[in-house]
């Protein structure tokens, strides 16, 4: 297995409330990417035994959704916003600007696989924009001096 | 869970004995039980199990005006109404929280330091329809929103606000925190109904609505966050009092999130009827443009709301007025943009979004924002060539109104509205085949 016995406990705990047991595909989902980082077959059909819904059912939900990928990426994936309220604060700019400090052109990870960089649409912080998700932090109001001091703070983390 | 707090015009609302959603929002103890409490919060939830009928819940809220907050704007209590009183199945509540329309963050603002404000109003909302079990829809990404509501949730419980016999009444209500998976059609409310049930985020083909078979085929009322949490100041203070506030059509207050060229981005809650301009020039709200630029369009109520020149900013904001405008209150999101913007590069973006996130259920949504981004692109790059616009406006037009949810009519009129009001600058880019103003916006 590779969901560990928490991730599988929580799964169990989140499902056992839902009337229906199909409706326990996405918090299932959700709980496997955040110990994993993607979610694949290899996991739909942990998931499917946990909770008790066909394969291709959960298959056919999860590919459905941006939030789980099928393949892993870089230790810190970060996801510039790009749309209209981050782009009229620079979230264009900022983009070209992290090619830059990492050396990756979007879409790509970083050699050393520690930095995912890609841009999604709205996440809803639009008032404090612009702003990078990191894994599942919101990093709002940025400017320049904030970016690097972010991605240095990332490099220099050591869990 | 990292994020940061936008500013609000709370201190205003705290003195003005309207203003009722922002009241607390500056005090971190507001998503605290005691702190909640001890405000008259599940005050109302009390008075309702105490003895309101269901009946006269819904006429309450019918009376009070309070129209629904996520965009389309429908009346509260009439949807609620329209819930079967005979039927034999369970009955559900859902409160949508699957905030992505581009330019609004104001559910989050609620989320992040009033959630048991969020969660008195579903529950009133579920006595009214009969619902012994409430969902929370919130989007994926929101992760310390999530984490907010579930903590509320489980406060709300421990306090006995949630679960069996409450209060004493007999009345039992259990409530599920669902995240979805970052998807902007799951905003819709039966793409949202499918995708609790574990399936793809696809819209339904209506009727049968909702009210009548929803969630797990059962009646269901899906209201947004904001409209819900205006629910327990209706039923504390009456519909009279409520329906006082705003114009003569418009009720209530409206949360408003202001984002772009301006000063002070952030979500401000106002009485419905508010002026744009002082909304964007006033130094409590919007502060004026940024760097002392000129203004040269609004959109006023998120990404899928036509714009507004800047001789047209001078209007209430309420659903009448705006659509005497040709355009939309929606969810409230101001967006702002200044003299240096290319609209051809404004539409490229919010194409690009409603291309992305069309779920692929109905063809010409499908297939039509994938050509029109082609299309926009291609003039965006200097590559237009005449006859372009006409081929998008048909493009357009073939989309409008033959979908089964708003997303295909959502992606067309911004398209629509920009072709109308800026046809010189399209022209000129295909004509030029350049921008006439290049947007060139630096980080900071």
């Amino acid at each position: 297995m590779i969901l560990t016995e928490k991730s599988i406990a929580e799964i169990k705990e989140k499902a056992v409330h839902y009337p229906v047991k199909k409706s326990a595909i996405l918090p299932a989902l959700t709980v496997a990417y955040r110990q994993v980082g993607h979610v694949d077959e290899v996991i739909y059909k942990e998931i499917s035994k946990i909770i008790d819904v066909p394969t291709l059912e959960i298959a056919e939900a999860a590919t459905f959704y941006t939030m789980f990928p099928k393949k892993p990426r870089g230790k810190y994936l970060l996801q510039v916003c790009n749309n209209i309220s981050c782009a009229l604060r620079g979230s264009d700019s900022m983009i070209a600007h992290l090619e830059n400090k990492l050396d990756i052109k979007l879409g790509e990870t970083t050699e050393d696989n520690m930095f995912t960089l890609i841009g999604v649409e709205c996440l809803g912080s639009c008032s404090t924009a612009p702003m990078i998700q990191v894994n599942l932090d919101y990093h709002e109001n940025l400017d320049k001096k904030k970016v690097d001091s972010l991605i240095d703070e990332l490099k220099a983390k050591k869990d | 869970m990292h994020y940061s707090p936008v500013i609000t015009n709370a201190e205003i609302a705290a003195k003005d004995k309207d203003l009722h959603l922002f009241q607390y929002v500056e005090d971190p103890k507001q998503c605290e039980v005691e702190t909640f409490v001890s405000r008259g919060g599940y005050k109302a939830w009390k008075a309702v199990l105490d003895g309101i009928s269901k009946e006269d819940v819904i006429e309450t809220v019918k009376k009070s005006g309070l129209r629904g907050r996520g965009g389309a704007g429908f009346p509260t209590g009439l949807k609620w109404s329209f819930v079967p009183k005979d039927s034999p199945k369970a009955r559900y509540l859902v409160c949508n929280a699957d905030e992505s329309e581009p330019g609004t963050c104001k559910d989050r603002v609620i989320m992040e330091r009033d959630p048991h404000a969020i969660i008195e109003g579903m529950a009133i909302a579920s006595y009214a329809i009969d619902c012994h079990l409430m969902f929370i829809y919130i989007r994926g990404e929101f992760t310390h929103c999530i984490e907010k509501m579930e903590t509320a949730m489980k406060e709300a419980y421990e306090k006995g606000h949630l679960g069996k016999n409450i209060y004493g009444s007999g009345y039992d209500l259990e409530m599920i925190v669902h995240t979805g998976g970052g998807a902007y059609i799951c905003g819709e409310e039966t793409a949202l109904l499918n995708s609790i049930e574990g399936e793809r985020g696809q819209s339904r083909m209506r009727p049968p609505f909702p009210a009548i078979e929803g969630l797990y085929a059962c009646p269901t009322i899906v209201n947004n966050v904001e409209s819900l949490a205006a629910v327990p100041h209706i039923i504390n203070r009456g519909a009279e009092w409520y329906a006082s506030i705003g114009t003569e059509k418009s009720k209530g207050s409206k949360l408003f999130s202001l984002s772009g060229h301006v000063n002070r981005p952030g979500n401000y809650e106002v009485p419905l009827g508010f002026n744009l301009k002082d909304m964007i020039y006033d130094p409590a709200y919007g502060g004026g443009m940024l760097d002392g630029k000129k203004l040269k369009g609004v959109i006023p109520g998120g990404a899928s709301t036509p714009f507004l020149l800047p001789d047209m900013i001078d209007v209430a904001l309420d659903y009448e007025a705006l659509q005497e405008k040709d355009s939309m209150l929606g969810s409230g999101a101001i967006i702002v943009f200044n003299e240096d913007t290319c609209i051809v590069w404004v539409i490229k973006k919010l194409i690009h979004f409603f291309r992305h996130e069309s779920c692929g259920k109905c063809t010409p949504c499908r297939e039509g924002t994938g050509w029109l981004e082609q299309m926009i692109n291609r003039i965006e790059a200097g590559q237009g060539q005449p006859g372009d616009l006409e081929k998008i406006e048909e493009v357009c037009g073939n989309i409008l109104g033959r979908t089964i949810c708003p997303l295909g009519d959502a992606a067309v009129m911004p398209i629509q509205s920009a072709l109308r009001l800026y046809r010189d600058e399209w022209q000129y880019h295909i004509d030029h085949k350049e921008c006439m103003v290049k947007s060139n916006f630096e980080l900071k």
